[in-house]
């Protein structure tokens, strides 16, 4: 369902992930998370990518750094970042977060952080091959007052 | 189009997983020979790339990890002070309490007093509340038990 707030949008579409490598980043997306191919076509002036989480609408456009709107060096810091780990990430909901978690660590995937439970649900964190932090989380259910009365239980424990 | 990676980006990527590793296992010893070898680089020059990748050794990056969870416990949970220490990868509490006042401004039990339980996935207090670099240089040397194995 989606709900006007007045400033008419709707939904997130397509969130752009830099990627530096598009056809080790669809293998990734695709084979290791599960994601299905929205797009893949040859613009010529770039390679319109997008993957996402079957049965949800929302696309990430696996974005190659280097387009013409960055200039060498302006390219170059953005890759830098990337494989430094200083960009942002994707959070993604799993429905067995530890069945996930045993696939991808068995898959080679890089692991950056084992299950944890946390008031909210239990998550876990990995890296696509670029840097890219993912994090992925089972949530519990649990309402917002729930989480917080989590959070307070676990300051009295 | 395929773009391999560069020398640099190289580096970077295998010095992240070497970083991701110490925030991994923060409050295990950690020795240099062992991130190293998850950077691919011996350990007469891991110390040295890792400081020009990160912009601080990785003795000060693994002392600011450990900080931040510290400060996620007191702020969190009733733990002990030493039992807070203990469980981030600090040997006693002289060293835990010297290093948490140096490089956050405040004892731990200061700290504790003025900050309440926040409510915000893990990952991002992780990565908000980590002490800055640089705002209360540290000076004292850890080298202690748990705190001494690590890269120095």
């Amino acid at each position: 369902m989606t709900t006007d707030n007045g400033n008419h949008i709707t939904s997130l579409h397509i969130r752009s992930v830099p990627v530096l490598d598009q056809d080790e980043a669809l293998d990734f997306y695709t084979t290791h998370l599960g994601f299905e191919v929205r797009d893949d076509i040859d613009l010529g002036f770039m390679r319109w990518l997008t993957v996402g989480v079957p049965g949800q609408d929302t696309s990430i456009l696996l974005e190659l750094v280097g387009g013409p709107q960055h200039d060498e060096s302006t390219a170059a810091q953005v890759r830098e970042l990337v494989t430094k780990g200083a960009l942002g990430g994707l959070f993604l909901v799993s429905s067995d977060v530890h069945a996930t978690y045993e696939a991808l660590r068995d898959a080679g995937v890089e692991i950056t952080q084992e299950p944890v439970t946390q008031p909210y649900g239990t998550d876990f964190g990995i890296r696509d091959p670029f840097g890219n932090q993912i994090r992925i989380n089972q949530f519990n259910n649990a309402s917002g007052d729930e989480v917080k009365a989590g959070y307070e239980a676990a300051a009295e424990a | 189009m395929v773009a391999p990676l560069s020398a640099r980006e190289d580096t970077n990527r295998r010095m992240l997983r070497a970083r991701d590793e110490m925030d991994r296992r923060y409050a295990d010893p950690l020795d240099v020979p062992t991130l190293a070898a998850i950077a691919h680089l011996s350990p007469s020059q891991f110390g040295r790339v890792f400081k020009d990748v990160y912009g601080e050794t990785p003795h000060r990056y693994l002392q600011r990890r450990r900080v931040e969870r510290a400060m996620t416990l007191l702020r969190q949970t009733d733990r002990p002070v030493t039992d807070v220490a203990w469980d981030v990868g600090f040997a006693s509490l002289g060293t835990f309490s010297r290093t948490f006042s140096n490089i956050v401004g405040l004892s731990p039990t200061e700290f504790r007093a003025q900050h309440a339980p926040v409510a915000v996935p893990s990952c991002f207090i992780a990565a908000w509340t980590r002490p800055r670099e640089g705002t209360a240089p540290l000076t004292t040397a850890v080298s202690e038990k748990r705190d001494e194995g690590e890269p120095h």
